[in-house]
């Protein structure tokens, strides 16, 4: 059953049509490859689904379950409730606060009370400090910064700011999660480690998992199935051996024949 | 086993009654003269104040530059409750009307403008303080421009101490909670704040209603201790009076708030023969606070007393700072040797 279905998504910035009668289904479990060439629409298309941008017209729906929700129109904070989690191309923590706290602050839609309890310290607000402060660890040990939970968020190297990213997404609880370029920047072995770390998170908490990526050993490695965007049109989608050989996408990337 | 009962907490209470103690006790002896136990409760007011303001400017990063409407909503029931009502009784009654309507006042506000960002926030928060003011100057009930005058001076400086303390817990509780850290992560990155989840407006609405009620108590407090209030107290002057506290303290810090507040009324009240050359030194001040510290007096940094962890931490202390202060020296030192060099 298809966990997602984007229907004849289109969106202009004044004249320019960014993205445009894109189609797109993703099942449950995948691990999705949306690739293409610089400006070609793939983080335009990421803001759509997560609400940032507005679709000029076209529908967004989410199953994460039986009943149908419709996205498209709604706002990024009551789409990420729904269980959507991103990660940003040009790394967005909050830099002048610690790693815990970026967590912490992620794990927002489950903590059980409101402005009262932590005003007046009742038992309710101890009871899900200790809830979201251990959970919070946990993300953290998963992506292997456990120990640097005291640090600020912007003193931390780019490799782990990016793990970080990773762990604040994990930490809204996702069903689908959206990476856009996590290998962006990193050397080839800080890239095979993040491959593995993807695989096993997927494995783990059962995510349906959506990545933007440039670096094609990764993509190929690990997605199953990739679509291709050029000039916001899709051009291509099927397999990696498929994209690998598929002439529309050669073209995109290297130019047409003379 | 109370959980909020633990050694930071007590070193809190020691340290609030302690400070409390002294201060009475400097009274007493009459080292604190009455024009300074003036200075002093005007001081307390800003204190309050500049927190209150520090909630929204600090905490949730919106630029409000209409901040002593709220003083004058509280100011004005607080008085006028007074006036019908003298007495403690009077003051409660004055205080939760002011509460009431500075927050219904702040609610109709912040709903439409906190959809603005920077600027376009600051100078519509500024038209709905002067908005605030030309009502109060406007309405029979306020007594119009001529203000209200002889209100019973009720608060004293026990009272205001120990609403200081009320507000400097709520204002903390609220920082180190769930809604607080959503907060700030408005003020970090709205865009990431948002995409995890985090209703902005919402947050913004609380920060900005709890921060319009805790001015609107120091406004009940200003009134009952100094007698006369007219609208053009809380007219746009005294809003960039708090700001300036706030700024030059730290945005974000509310140790900031409350040394910066002492600092300048301080300095305010050691120049008063100097009327004119007052505003020069307290210009001078602030740049220079800008160019040496733009983050602030404090930058971010919270007093606290969490790193005590037992009795033991506490006896370690001394030891502790002799070893800081040496470590300043030894770099002082350091550097003093390589200038030499």
């Amino acid at each position: 059953m298809s966990i997602l279905e984007i229907r004849q998504l289109t969106k202009n910035f004044g004249g320019i049509a960014a993205v445009v009668d894109v189609d797109m289904v993703v099942e449950k479990g995948d691990l999705v490859g949306l690739i293409g060439p610089n400006g070609a629409g793939k983080t335009t298309l990421f803001n759509l689904i997560t609400g940032v941008y507005a679709p000029t017209s076209g529908e967004i729906v989410f199953t994460p379950y039986n009943k149908a929700i419709l996205l498209s129109g709604k706002k990024p904070w009551w789409i990420t409730r729904q269980g959507f989690a991103r990660t940003f191309q040009n790394i967005r923590l909050f830099k002048e606060l610690s790693v815990l706290d970026n967590v912490r602050i992620a794990m927002h839609k489950d903590i059980k009370y409101g402005v009262f309890s932590s005003i007046l310290r009742l038992p309710a607000y101890y009871k899900e400090e200790d809830r979201v402060f251990t959970k919070a660890l946990e993300l953290l040990d998963i992506v292997g910064l456990k120990e640097k939970q005291a640090e600020l968020a912007k003193n931390l190297p780019y490799g782990q700011q990016r793990r970080l990213e990773i762990a604040r997404a994990l930490a809204t609880d996702p069903t689908v999660l959206f990476l856009d370029e996590p290998a962006a920047g990193m050397n080839p072995q800080e890239t095979a480690d993040l491959t593995r770390l993807i695989g096993e998170l997927r494995q783990r908490f059962g995510l349906t998992i959506i990545l933007i990526e440039h670096d094609m050993s990764l993509v190929m490695n690990l997605c199953e199935r990739i679509y291709v965007l050029d000039y916001g049109r899709l051009i291509a989608k099927g397999s990696p051996d498929e994209i690998k050989n598929n002439q529309k996408v050669i073209e995109a990337y290297l130019g047409e024949e003379v | 086993m109370k959980r909020w009962l633990t050694l930071p907490t007590l070193c809190w209470c020691v340290f609030a009654i302690g400070l409390y103690g002294l201060l009475q006790l400097l009274i007493e002896i009459g080292v604190i003269s009455v024009v300074w136990q003036i200075t002093l409760a005007n001081i307390g007011i800003n204190v309050i104040l500049a927190v209150s303001l520090n909630l929204i400017l600090g905490i949730s990063g919106q630029f409000s530059l209409g901040h002593a409407a709220f003083m004058g909503i509280g100011a004005y029931a607080g008085g006028i409750v007074l006036k019908m009502l003298p007495g403690y009784t009077g003051m409660l009654l004055g205080a939760l009307a002011g509460l009431l309507i500075s927050a219904l006042a702040a609610l109709v506000i912040a709903v439409p403008t906190l959809r603005l960002r920077g600027d376009y926030l600051a100078i519509a928060t500024l038209g709905f303080g002067e908005i605030i003011r030309i009502i109060i100057n406007n309405m029979k009930i306020t007594n119009g421009a001529a203000g209200l005058s002889n209100i019973p001076a009720v608060a004293n400086l026990t009272v205001i101490y120990f609403t200081i303390v009320l507000t400097l817990i709520i204002v903390c509780n609220f920082k180190n909670s769930a809604p607080g850290r959503a907060c700030i992560s408005i003020k970090e990155d709205e865009i990431a704040s948002e995409a995890m989840g985090i209703p902005t407006t919402r947050y913004k609405v609380i920060a900005f209603v709890l921060g319009a009620m805790l001015a609107s108590l120091a406004g009940v407090l200003y009134a009952s201790s100094f007698y006369v209030i007219k609208p053009t107290y809380f007219a746009f002057a005294q809003s960039i009076n708090i700001l300036v506290i706030v700024v030059f303290g730290g945005m974000g810090s509310m140790t900031g708030s409350v040394v910066a507040a002492l600092v300048l009324g301080v300095i305010n009240y050691l120049l008063q023969s100097l009327p004119n050359e007052r505003m020069i030194v307290y210009a001078v001040a602030i740049i220079l606070i800008m160019v040496f510290r733009p983050k602030g007096l404090m930058g971010n940094f919270e007093l606290s007393f969490a790193r005590l962890k037992s009795l033991q931490d506490i006896k370690a202390l001394p030891a502790l700072w002799k070893d800081k202060i040496l470590a300043v020296l030894a770099r002082l030192k350091n550097k003093r040797q390589k200038e030499d060099a």
